[in-house]
């Protein structure tokens, strides 16, 4: 890791407007889906992108590649803004950062070969000659671990982890730097789990791939990421290197998430009190105002979080996180009490 | 990161299973230096040949299959066949020219003659033959339902595909343009329509497609609307296809089981209005015989020679139900979840 941005994001905000009406559509409000996000992707890394179903993690990610195009905000790769890209500069751009989808059955097109499905991105970008285009297409095949033989079936005739791999065959074809793996492995039966991850790791070891590995799973996260950042309703509340993360999370929302992660030994499993939150994620269409995360956080004070919006500091080096409580090297330490919770009062002193 | 400080188990899974079907990944000490893609595992010879022997199964052929079961379907493509082979052949296997009102197809009053040897099924009012004017008239209902069908259709795959995929304005302004059009009373539209210009078989045809496009974009714009959202859509927009090549290359082939349901279920329904109009007098012109004008010319003599109403009306029932039951079947067929009787 060379700690080189590669892509860099900026106050990214998506929001779905709620519209009512059947000819003339007015706007009734709006699904904060996406509400401010700023962080680094650096180059050769894999940054893990973790969270609650609903936060905008996928979105996120749909943003970045412009699949869905930003309300406001950037989106740099290496330094050029691509929400104002257009038509054939954006097709351009498309080269160079490309997508690992999360349903292996839906991200085929039934209709077509597994071949014209590999070789389609060949083909637009008229990358060399129909003969050359099948020599990559097997190519391909074969880095992904498909016979390539295999090239003239089609997409039903395969399993979800040879579909998972001819989509990643596919996202290689025109060699991109950078890859989003929208939960890749989530669809994916346990035991074929371990042999995508492997093959991710594998590639990004061997063309030098830059990843954001969005997920709910934080084993796999902390398996595969170099640095993870936690989202918490359209925001990033902590991102920080993997190790810090999961040994010393600072924001209350990390703390609790990362105590909800069973342990495989029954005897520490038994031991273990995750930190049970109360209620549920607010809706996205009326965000919480302040810190969107007052409203669950045990460690919340009135007149200040549910006020403030908590920026996105580093409180230590390379370790950033979004809480007015976090100050001077003190952060709230949550624990599970006997029937509830418990705030350690400026408990933690960070090493 | 060691797999040591792991902690949760997830290393030992990734360890430890490795199905012998699939090559061990990743954790070899092949990939040393490689750095084009392919060199990586590059391993082709451990593929045997075997595996190109598996079966291959179709789509196409397992839809084939299903439709092949269902009987009722089989009947109406059976009596299509037919239908289609004594349009095409009618020329040849008529036994009477349809238009030549014959002496002796006359009673002495003046009355149609019933079924007979010469005339199989009896004449109409004019003594002409009625079998050969059934057969040329199924050449007219099947060539104006097959015309104006295909109409409708490139209009509603051209507006349903253009409003589902683009949405916005262009959306709001093609389907509510739709929703104007069928609010209209069709058969009024119709008439206006055929009686401002000159009656004709390629006004009718034109008509008839205009009135019955609004059911086919209506159909193709909510098909596409779930199409366009399919994650290989973003796929492709992904690798860098225009919109053009997603709309026919992605879209579009995901589109032919609903097209070839409704083209069957619409030829029933052209074929009918083409009977309706052609009853109405706004059709097909005399002397050309089509069955929906040689049941308005019997019918005034449907309590003396009530045949004259009888085997067009029947002609025209077999084959809307033909192409209903055909439609049917094809509809059962590309949905294997629905449960068959």
């Amino acid at each position: 890791m060379s700690g080189e941005t590669l892509v860099r994001v900026e106050d990214l905000r998506v929001h779905f407007p709620i519209t009512s009406g059947v000819v003339f559509q007015r706007k009734v409000g709006a699904v904060y889906a996406v509400d401010g996000l700023t962080f680094d992707v650096l180059r050769g890394e894999t940054l893990g992108l973790v969270g609650e179903s609903g936060c905008g993690k996928s979105t996120t990610g749909r943003a970045i590649l412009q699949l869905i195009r930003p309300t406001t905000g950037r989106v740099l790769y290496e330094g050029g803004d691509l929400a104002n890209l257009k038509g054939n500069k954006l097709r351009q751009q498309r080269k160079r950062m490309q997508m690992i989808f999360q349903d292996p059955y839906a991200s085929l097109n039934s209709r077509m070969t597994i071949g014209d499905i590999i070789g389609e991105p060949l083909l637009v970008h008229k990358m060399g000659s129909k003969a050359e285009r099948k020599a990559k297409v097997r190519e391909l095949l074969e880095t992904v671990g498909i016979n390539p033989n295999t090239l003239n079936r089609y997409p039903h005739e395969f399993s979800g982890g040879q579909r998972q791999r001819i989509g990643i065959a596919r996202a290689l074809a025109v060699e991109p730097n950078f890859i989003v793996c929208d939960e890749p492995i989530s669809a994916l039966d346990v035991s074929i789990r371990a042999q995508i991850i492997n093959l991710l790791q594998q590639l990004q070891r061997e063309f030098g791939l830059t990843y954001l590995f969005i997920a709910h799973d934080l084993s796999v996260v902390r398996h595969i990421s170099d640095r993870v950042a936690v989202m918490y309703l359209g925001r990033v509340v902590e991102l920080a290197e993997n190790a810090v993360l999961y040994e010393q999370p600072m924001h209350p929302y990390t703390q609790a998430l990362l105590s909800a992660v069973p342990i495989p030994d029954p005897e520490a499993e038994e031991r273990r009190r995750p930190v049970v939150l109360t209620g549920d994620v607010p809706s996205p269409v009326e965000p919480p105002s302040g810190c969107h995360f007052h409203t669950r956080c045990p460690a919340a004070q009135d007149g200040l979080c549910d006020v403030e919006d908590p920026e996105l500091k580093e409180v230590r080096p390379g370790h950033w996180a979004a809480c007015h409580l976090i100050t001077g090297g003190t952060y709230p330490h949550i624990r599970a009490g006997e029937d509830d919770l418990a705030v350690v009062a400026g408990g933690g002193e960070a090493a | 990161m060691s797999p040591n400080d792991m902690g949760h188990g997830y290393d030992k899974m990734i360890h430890g299973l490795e199905p012998e079907t699939e090559i061990d990944l990743g954790l070899g000490s092949t990939t040393s230096g490689a750095s084009e893609i392919g060199t990586a595992i590059g391993a082709a010879g451990m593929w045997s040949p075997d595996a190109l022997l598996i079966e291959h199964r179709s789509l196409w052929g397992e839809i084939w299959r299903r439709f092949r079961r269902d009987k009722f379907a089989m009947v109406g493509v059976v009596a299509i066949i037919i239908l289609v082979l004594v349009a095409l052949l009618a020329p040849w296997i008529a036994p009477h020219d349809p238009t030549k009102q014959y002496d002796e197809g006359l009673t002495m009053q003046g009355m149609p003659v019933g079924p007979s040897h010469e005339f199989w099924l009896g004449t109409d009012t004019l003594g002409r033959d009625l079998l050969s004017r059934l057969m040329y008239g199924a050449r007219v209902s099947l060539v104006v339902g097959v015309l104006a069908n295909g109409f409708a259709l490139v209009l509603g795959v051209i507006f349903g595909l253009t409003a589902g995929y683009f949405r916005g304005a262009t959306e709001t302004f093609l389907m509510r343009t739709t929703d104007v059009m069928m609010a209209f009373p069709i058969i009024l539209l119709a008439v206006a329509l055929v009686s401002v210009l000159k009656p004709s078989i390629w006004i009718l045809i034109l008509v008839i497609g205009i009135v019955y496009w609004t059911p086919m974009t209506r159909v193709i714009h909510g098909e596409v609307l779930s199409i366009r959202e399919k994650e290989f859509v973003d796929a492709a927009r992904l690798t860098g296809c225009t919109n053009r090549r997603i709309l026919v290359r992605h879209i579009l082939p995901h589109l032919v089981a609903v097209i070839l349901v409704y083209t069957s279920l619409g030829l029933a329904t052209t074929i009918l209005f083409e009977a309706t109009l052609s009853y109405i007098g706004l059709g097909i012109q005399p002397p050309t015989p089509s069955w929906g004008q040689m049941i308005s010319e019997g019918q005034s003599y449907y309590l003396s020679a009530p045949h004259l109403v009888i085997y067009p009306g029947l002609a025209i029932m077999i084959t809307v139900l033909a192409f209903n039951l055909v439609g049917d079947g094809l509809r059962d067929a590309f949905d294997p979840q629905q449960r068959r009787r």
